[in-house]
């Protein structure tokens, strides 16, 4: 690798800084053992403590995970049928429009959905005549339906650079199309399909503006817990869970890191052995 | 003899009443009635409750878990929700699509929401505690019969001050327009709580219609522009703590609250008068179960349970027999409860005509427009837009002429 000059050693620097000093002040002060975020008085594990005792923000906490997780699973399998779907369309205008249909709720602000939505859910609701519909399903749905326009485009490149020929060579050698899907193109796109899914985890965990308008009396996610405590304060739990939060991800990363890095190196030292046993 | 043990005896009871003050109660003479709570016929429903962020002792720092404690006595499941603005939960529960059983929304608030009925009357035979609220807190001016509320808590704006930096307590609001702390004054970062600070000043009605009246405010908050650092909400508690400010309108609870971090901080109620808040409990009418609510709202009345929770927020409590409670740490605070000659011309706010609160609205962003600070934003934006548009033409005049040359 080319050495770093002194500049841009100084300018990346800058941007590490930039990017991670709200975190460390964020993990500093959740060591803080008054409630202040502007005079540190000593070094506690208090919130902490606090936090695993406060049940209302541990619900919140694995409403936010159960709801990610479902909605990003669901969406990541529509949003992949959807994408081999918008791929293999004939026609130009049709493959084009559905992509633009794809990309207005990308673009459209957050709360310009959210309301559309809640506005939707109470009017099926009075229809069917139930009242109190905002709930999980709502919320669930919402989450779905925004990050299905990410999943699609996550994917969507990924075919471009398949040989559309491997699905009809499976085709010819037997497989049901069906089954050729299953074994040619998901494998082949499956990268792309795990990113989309880590994608729509992520955006799941931190909406806030649609899931506050969709959410019901039953189910509250942590962002709107966090951001209700603005009449008082946040309190600092909130960074000593912000703080769990950013180094489980930080482990998950490292971790999926060396165990990529493993994979590629099993793959290299296999590869020989087995050219060996088969001449 | 008996002239002797009843000297004696006279002597005891003197004693007696000597050692016990007058307002000496404690928690154990106000026990939950645990029975009323177990024997209801609510049993296994749900409850679904809408109040305030950090608005209820929730069993952090070794406070009472108000709401376990309520499931574990009724077996009633409650749902605990927040917001963060009364317009919130309004529009929430204007929207029809979600069962609120319970919430607790600020007067001006209810006012309205009374207006377009949208609460339920309460059955006070179920709230037996509602004699537990002081009555300067029952039959406030949005509902004046008392049929859909109970108090919940009250609070007031007053002047929180650095001693360090101010030796002298402020006793006028007119501290926050002090040439001499210029730049080390904070000021309220929302419209209607930053107009009462000039209308209390200027001795006008907090709600009032007249425009021209709002334009005299607005011209009184035009002046002080130049000497204020920032408007602020929520990052007064930074600043103030920090010592970097002098001197900032706040709630009284919440000062409170900073006074713990920061032992040069003192409170000061400002002569002219300033704005009073209560918080009620009512109930709204997409309630589903409004026996179990109402058990609620007067559980919350409870003294063990509304001591916990006036502990926990930190602002005042209407409840009288807290008032009284030994165990209450903050029953003394003359900040919390100071002398009735204080809070004298204390006003509460009225829900606004719209058209008054647009006006609002508009004067508010004029005042925070019409600056500096904001001008050399805006030409900023300009310039960069500029550079860009001729970075543009450049490259298209450059694609032009290289055209034209291979032509």
């Amino acid at each position: 690798m080319r050495k770093l000059g002194t500049a841009s050693k100084i300018y990346m620097i800058l941007i590490f800084i930039l990017l991670y000093a709200p975190i460390a002040v964020l993990i500093f002060y959740s060591f803080n053992d008054s409630n202040s975020t502007s005079v540190f008085t000593g070094f506690s594990l208090r919130w902490y403590g606090e936090l695993f005792r406060d049940e209302a923000t541990i619900t919140a906490l694995k409403n936010t995970l159960v709801l990610a997780f479902l909605s990003s699973i669901i969406s990541t399998i529509i949003g992949t049928i959807a994408a081999t779907g918008i791929y293999y369309s004939k026609t130009r205008w049709y493959k084009n429009g559905l992509l633009t249909v794809n990309n207005i709720p990308l673009m459209n602000p957050d709360i310009v959905t959210g309301i559309s939505m809640m506005l939707l859910f109470v009017f099926v609701g009075t229809i069917l005549k139930v009242s109190g519909v905002l709930g999980f399903a709502t919320m669930l749905i919402a989450h779905i339906t925004f990050e299905l326009p990410y999943v699609i485009l996550n994917i969507l490149p990924r075919f471009k650079s398949m040989d559309k020929f491997l699905v009809e060579a499976a085709c010819d050698l037997g497989c049901t199309p069906r089954k050729a899907f299953f074994k040619v193109t998901v494998p082949y796109i499956k990268t792309e399909i795990i990113a989309a899914f880590i994608m729509a985890f992520t955006l799941s965990l931190d909406d806030f503006v649609i899931s506050y308008f969709v959410s019901g009396p039953e189910f509250q996610t942590l962002p709107i817990r966090i951001y209700s405590m603005t009449k008082k304060r946040v309190t600092p739990d909130m960074y000593a869970l912000s703080a769990i939060i950013f180094v489980t991800v930080f482990i998950l990363l490292i971790l999926t890191n060396i165990a990529q890095d493993d994979a590629f190196r099993e793959r290299f030292k296999k590869k020989p052995n087995k050219r060996r046993a088969t001449s | 003899m008996k002239k002797l043990s009843l000297v004696i005896l006279f002597i005891a009871v003197m004693l007696s009443s000597l050692v016990i003050p007058a307002s000496a109660y404690s928690l154990n003479d106000y026990k939950i009635d645990v029975d009323y709570y177990k024997n209801n016929p609510y049993k296994g429903t749900t409850l679904n409750v809408y109040n305030w962020g950090e608005y209820i002792s929730d069993g952090s720092e070794d406070s009472l878990d108000v709401n376990k404690y309520f499931e574990e006595l009724t077996g009633i499941k409650v749902n605990y929700t927040n917001f963060d603005s009364n317009e919130d939960m309004y529009a929430k529960i204007k929207s029809g699509g979600a069962n609120y059983d319970v919430c607790i929304p600020s007067d001006y608030m209810i006012e309205r929401m009374i207006d377009e009925g949208m609460l339920l009357k309460l059955d006070y035979n179920n709230i037996p505690n509602f004699k537990n609220i002081d009555d300067d807190y029952k039959s406030l001016y949005f509902d004046l019969s008392n049929e859909y509320t109970v108090t919940y808590n009250v609070g007031y704006v007053a002047l929180a001050y650095n001693t360090k930096l101010m030796p002298k307590a402020p006793d006028s609001w007119s501290i926050l327009w002090d040439e001499d702390y210029a730049g080390q004054i904070l000021m309220f970062n929302n419209p209607r709580d930053g107009f009462a600070i000039a209308q209390c000043l200027l001795g006008q009605d907090l709600n009032m219609t007249d425009p021209n009246e709002w334009q005299l405010a607005y011209s009184k908050l035009l002046e002080q522009k130049s000497v204020v650092r920032s408007y602020v909400m929520d990052e007064v508690f930074n600043i103030m703590e920090s010592g970097a400010a002098a001197v900032a309108p706040y709630y009284v609870g919440d000062i409170i609250t900073m006074m713990d971090n920061n032992e040069d901080l003192a409170v000061a109620f400002p002569k002219e008068g300033a704005n009073i808040f209560v918080d009620c409990m009512c109930i709204p009418n997409t309630c589903q179960n409004k026996g179990a609510a109402e058990l609620y709202i007067n559980f919350m009345e409870e003294p063990e349970v509304a001591l916990a929770n006036a502990e926990y927020i930190c602002y005042a409590t209407p409840n009288k027999i807290v008032r009284d409670l030994d165990e209450y740490s903050l029953r003394d605070s003359d900040i919390l409860y100071p002398d009735a000659s204080v809070t004298e011309n204390y006003q509460y706010f009225h829900n606004l005509p719209a058209d008054t609160q647009g006006l609002m609205a508009n004067l508010w962003s004029d005042l925070k427009v019409d600056g500096d600070s904001n001008a050399s934003t805006y030409i900023g934006l300009g310039i960069f837009c500029a550079l860009a548009a001729s970075f543009g033409a450049y490259k298209i005049i450059k694609k032009k002429r290289r055209e034209k040359y291979y032509d």
